[in-house]
């Protein structure tokens, strides 16, 4: 009797086990392509990069000092960034500068998006060499910082950002642009 | 007409250095180079994650293997280059994780796992014997026996 029992409990913890991370990976946690994130709680890096706009003008991190900021790294290649970009303008509709660097693109493709649906983006570097993408420990996009008033980065998200994601992770950071 | 054939021949080998985008670094030294080639096969590609840096052809593996060029063109070693990229890209970016309490199970569970395996395989064999053992049976046992064999069946064995 008890020799049946103990291997039926061990299947039943580890058919739990299964089923728990199974659903969470389905609300997006334990994504296998995920890796450790290294940043939360760490000074953000700098960069200097040419804007896609305007070569000539520099996009810099620290000129977004004193307020949180959301940093966003996006290429027209990216099929999650078409479909994050609606939230993204959404966020801006609610007060929330985001600056986005154009990751490893062409700049007029990367012109031609934001000009026909729109820019979400208080300003917009173009990073055709991965220069910032590296510095940021950045290998996939879209990919977003949340960088606080100190130049702390506090959250981070892989994916396209949605209502859920935002929630969880960067609305606090924003309560008072609700 | 006798050297149509080379140049034709000349002419297909010539298109597999079309087709590949061969990356041309000038090193200072053979020592540097060497540290390239330590540091791009011990990095891993991060997009396509069973490769490392030297053997990835996607496009962050080529920036990466940009970046640590111009590292050791700066006189950046290869700790120092494995250093920023771990700060960045955390151990998983090694394919040598260190050895160190986080990984510490990676290191020595195998051998864990080894060393219990022995253990219980020793234990089932020393059980398999012991019932060996008492299997032979005592002379009362074997009376008991004789007598079923001699009874003779009730039911029927005609068929």
């Amino acid at each position: 009797m008890n020799k049946a029992i103990l291997p039926l409990g061990i299947f039943v913890v580890l058919a739990g086990l299964f089923f728990y991370v199974l659903q969470q990976m389905g609300e997006g946690e334990y994504n296998p392509r995920d890796i450790p994130t290294e940043f939360i709680g760490r000074t953000a890096p700098g960069f200097s990069l040419p804007k896609l706009f305007d070569p000539q003008q520099q996009v810099r991190p620290s000129a977004y000092k004193g307020k949180p900021w959301l940093l966003n790294f996006w290429g027209t290649w990216c099929p999650e960034c078409w479909r994050e970009h609606p939230y993204l303008l959404q966020l801006k509709a609610h007060g929330i500068p985001i600056v986005g660097v154009d990751w490893r693109d062409e700049r007029a493709d990367g012109q031609a998006m934001l000009r026909e649906n729109g820019n979400p983006f208080a300003a917009v570097a173009f990073d055709p060499d991965s220069t910032a993408a590296i510095d940021w420990g950045v290998y996939g996009a879209p990919e977003t910082f949340l960088v606080d008033a100190d130049g702390i980065i506090r959250a981070k998200h892989k994916g396209a950002l949605n209502e859920a994601a935002w929630r969880k992770k960067f609305a606090h950071w924003f309560e008072d642009k609700q | 007409m006798k050297r149509l054939p080379l140049i034709l021949l000349l002419g297909i080998l010539s298109f597999g250095a079309l087709a590949t985008n061969i990356e041309v670094y000038d090193f200072d030294n053979p020592a540097q180079e060497r540290t390239y080639k330590e540091l791009t096969a011990e990095l891993r590609c991060l997009v396509c994650q069973n490769q490392d840096i030297a053997d990835s052809n996607a496009e962050l593996a080529q920036d990466m293997r940009h970046k640590v060029f111009s590292m050791l063109k700066n006189g950046k070693n290869k700790q120092e280059i494995t250093d920023f990229m771990v700060e960045r890209y955390g151990d998983f970016v090694r394919y040598r994780p260190p050895f160190e309490g986080k990984t510490l199970v990676l290191w020595i569970g195998p051998f864990v796992i080894f060393v219990l395996a022995v253990i219980f395989m020793l234990r089932a064999i020393r059980r398999a014997r012991q019932q060996e053992e008492h299997r032979e049976l005592n002379t009362e046992q074997i009376t008991q026996a004789a007598d079923l064999l001699e009874q003779p069946s009730d039911k029927s064995t005609d068929r």
